[in-house]
């Protein structure tokens, strides 16, 4: 079976701004693919050059084994996608869309399309400008889940959706995946990606900065801790997987990898725990720190052009 | 906090953002009436040479038709008509911008992120038409200095400023009203847009018929009732002063009234499923253009019908004057007034239809900023296939506009001369015949959605470049080279006599080859380009 998605050493540029700089992404057959990045990496660039949208200027990409801009209107009956932004017709109704979009690409299942109207709790009578942003968002899910086709493409599918919503939508994705339907999911929630996705890419800038399953992601995970101890602090920065440790007084704030969570807790209450607070990494903090080391790497190279 | 709160920084926000655009319409119609009057005190020297403009061009029916009574032959009474036409695109500039600063700003949800902030709840359209009156005043101070710049007396040029900047006041109220009713900016413009061509047509009949009581109805018949000029009636003012107090009082309540970004009419629900017929690229630009379509075809139709039924009496008003009666006997009798009448008017109707196939082919570019033709592209619709889907409406559409208007205006005034079968084609001949004209330009912002989508919306300022050249050619004695860059030069006077059909299939050529230019670089280049 061929490589729904393959693109390597892919470059766009816009005028002077480089938007994608050399990416690689490979998305296999009946995954779900992560495509995680923050605002203006480079996403929905990628996307569109894979839609034919846009002319790479550089490099290879292939798209369920064609050309993406040559062979555009014979890959597309293939495809689904769902833009982050839907706007609709202010005239025509949610349901007259689904069924555009859906003939307009390789055909609607209506069965589906029933069922999806209803966990998506949507109203497909309204016209398009009587849409609040969420329920413009269901019209292109729908539209796209009911479509016949190989491959979803979607732009930050959810945002606008509530988390009642995120839940019907993730139901749905794995119900693509088990139909045998190849997914790239681009996204910032990092929850949902931990939810749907077999493999991951993380771009930064331009260029894919990590590609894996979960798993191999997994050590750039840290959980920061801050809490307030009885006696006084010590034996905490020996700790490997102990980063960015700040003593004041009896408060102390750290961060620390998963692996190392479990030593530096009960270190924590043998000293004494008045009080306690943990959080999970957000996704832009896990960026961040990806990032810093990315580019605490590539800094002297640059320098010395 | 009172209800006009926060107007002080909308006021300056609405003039940063129109900083170019406000500006340069206040002055390229502030300083037009200028150069009309220089261009008449420099031509029209003798005595004998005023007479002879007077009898055959400015009581020519179908020059009242356009621009307006006459009440004199002075320098400054003559001004006063040749700006007639100049009133509707003041009127059109103020609707237009005041209704670009509420309804579009709401459309576009950038009014309740304001709104969010301390803003009072007449503060918008407060703004809104502050701006716009200030600029209308702006415009008419500039056209009283110019006017007396070139020599004409101050008291008529201040009569004629105030008029004219008085009829902006009162049709920016009108764009503040409309854009109460309607959920969309588009709806709104359609509203106020309609209500200035009611006015049109209604000045139109009374200034051409026995009677002129529907230009006393018609905001746009009250500045040439002044009488600039020609013992100024000052108390006519007070008609768009009532006017803008009444119209403000209706759609101040409805401001408040309804919630932000609702309309006064309901929105009704749609089918759940999709009819056959939207499958496609071409069925959907049936659906965007379908409405539009009907409502200036049923637009036009009234205005052919107005047209054609009051062509005869233009033939006629000339009667009982021996002095004119020859000089039409010339140009063909009451018949060829008649035509020369009807073939003014319809050229207008092909100016307006040309501006509704720019429009049609500009959709484009509003399908692809809002982000709708990009989920389009991405289905296996081919590009050109969509592309040209919006072409063939904003080609058909003058097409079936112009033959509408032709089509009524046949059947009226073949009826007041009782001879619809041999008028019915001609009338429709003579409308069909303004349409390569607009499909050129239609052609041309085709070709520069496709090379410079950017830029799409230069397409308007061509066509009124064109238009300005047809009013200011005959005037200000332009080379021929540059009236011939106009499509609307060449446009065949099919209800004369000799015409040549060269044209016929020139323009069309041309308009062909920009489209096909426009679809060639439209393939090749990015979507969406923004």
């Amino acid at each position: 079976m061929e490589t729904p998605i393959e693109v390597s050493g892919l470059v766009k540029t816009f005028g002077r701004t480089r938007a994608l700089d050399g990416l690689d992404l490979t998305v296999r057959a009946g995954e779900v693919h992560g495509f995680l990045g923050p605002n203006g990496s480079g996403k929905s660039t990628t996307i569109r050059v894979l839609l034919g949208l846009l002319r790479a200027d550089a490099g290879a990409v292939r798209l369920l084994g064609g050309d993406p801009w040559r062979d555009a209107v014979a890959l597309h009956r293939r495809l689904a996608y769902v833009p982050g932004d839907v706007t609709l017709w202010p005239n025509l109704s949610g349901g007259e869309v689904i069924d555009l979009l859906g003939r307009m690409r390789g055909g609607l299942d209506p069965k589906r399309r029933a069922e999806l109207l209803e966990s998506f709790e949507l109203d497909p009578r309204k016209k398009g400008r009587a849409y609040s942003k969420g329920n413009r968002q269901k019209v292109g899910l729908v539209a796209a889940l009911a479509s016949d086709v190989e491959l979803l493409i979607l732009d930050e599918p959810t945002s606008g959706l509530d988390p009642l919503m995120e839940e019907v939508f993730q139901h749905w994705v794995r119900r693509a995946k088990r139909d045998g339907r190849t997914v790239l999911l681009s996204s910032h929630i990092l929850a949902e990606v931990e939810a749907l996705c077999d493999r991951v890419t993380i771009i930064r800038n331009g260029r894919a900065v990590e590609s894996g399953t979960l798993g191999d992601l997994r050590h750039l995970h840290r959980t920061s801790i801050e809490a307030e101890v009885a006696a006084p602090l010590d034996g905490l920065a020996e700790l490997p997987g102990v980063h960015d440790l700040r003593v004041d007084g009896h408060r102390v704030r750290f961060d620390v990898d998963t692996a190392a969570l479990d030593t530096a807790l009960r270190r924590l209450t043998e000293l004494g725990v008045r009080s306690l607070v943990s959080q999970p990494p957000t996704l832009e903090e896990l960026f961040l720190r990806h990032y810093e080391s990315a580019s605490a790497e590539s800094a002297p190279a640059e320098a010395v052009q | 906090m009172s209800t006009v709160t926060g107007t002080r920084h909308l006021l300056r926000l609405i003039l940063r953002r129109d900083r170019l655009l406000l500006p340069l319409w206040v002055l390229v119609l502030a300083v037009l009436p200028m150069s009309y009057a220089a261009s008449f005190f420099e031509l029209l020297q003798t005595d004998a040479q005023r007479a002879a403009y007077v009898t055959g061009t400015a009581r020519n029916p179908s020059i009242i038709a356009l621009l307006g009574p006459l009440y004199g032959d002075s320098i400054g009474a003559l001004t006063a008509q040749r700006s007639g036409f100049l009133l509707v695109i003041v009127a059109l500039a103020s609707l237009l911008t005041v209704i670009r600063h509420t309804r579009t700003e709401e459309e576009a949800g950038r009014r309740e992120l304001l709104g969010s902030t301390v803003l009072g709840r007449h503060a918008g359209l407060t703004a809104a038409l502050l701006v716009t009156y200030a600029a209308d005043l702006l415009l008419g101070l500039l056209t009283t200095a110019g006017l007396i710049a070139t020599g004409l007396p101050a008291t008529g040029s201040v009569a004629y400023g105030l008029a004219a900047g008085l009829t902006g006041v009162v049709f920016a109220t009108i764009g503040g009203l409309a854009a109460q009713l309607t959920e969309t900016a588009g709806g709104g413009r359609g509203i106020a847009i309609a209500v200035l061509g009611g006015a049109f047509g209604l000045r139109l009949v009374g200034d051409t018929a026995a009677h002129d009581w529907p230009s006393w109805l018609s905001p746009l018949g009250w500045a040439a009732r002044v009488r600039a000029y020609e013992g100024e009636r000052w108390w006519v003012l007070a008609l768009p002063l009532a006017a803008t107090v009444l119209v403000a009082a209706v759609a101040y309540p409805l401001s408040v009234r309804r919630d932000l970004g609702a309309g006064l009419l309901p929105p009704r629900l749609g089918p759940a499923t999709a009819g056959r017929a939207l499958s496609g690229p071409f069925g959907l630009a049936w659906r965007l253009h379908r409405g539009q379509i009907l409502w200036w075809s049923v637009g036009f139709g009234l205005l052919g019908l107005i047209l054609g039924g009051a062509a005869q009496a233009a033939g006629r008003s000339v009667e009982g004057n021996p002095q004119l009666e020859e000089i039409m006997a010339r140009i063909g009798g009451a018949t060829g007034l008649a035509d020369a009448y009807l073939g003014a008017t319809l050229s207008v109707a092909g100016l307006a239809a040309t501006g509704y196939g720019v429009q049609a082919a500009l959709r484009m570019r509003s399908e692809e900023i809002a982000g709708r033709a990009e989920p389009l592209l991405a289905t296996g619709a081919h590009r050109s296939t969509w592309l040209l889907s919006h072409v063939l409406f904003a080609l058909l559409g003058p097409v079936v506009v112009l033959a509408v208007t032709g089509l009524a205006a046949g059947l009226t005034y073949g009826q007041s001369v009782h001879d619809v079968s041999g008028q019915l084609p001609r009338m429709v001949g003579a409308g069909l015949a303004q349409v390569p004209a607009a499909w050129v330009l239609a052609g041309l912002a085709v070709l520069l959605y496709g090379l410079l989508p950017r830029l799409a919306s230069a397409a308007w300022a061509v066509l009124a470049v064109c238009v300005l050249l047809g009013q200011l050619g005959a005037v200000l004695n332009l080379n021929q080279w540059l009236l011939d860059l106009s499509p609307f030069t060449h446009t065949p006077q099919v209800l004369r006599d000799t015409w040549s059909p060269t044209p016929l299939y020139t323009l069309p050529a041309v308009a062909l080859a920009l489209a096909l230019a426009g679809l060639t670089t439209f393939h090749h280049r990015d979507v969406p380009t923004t």
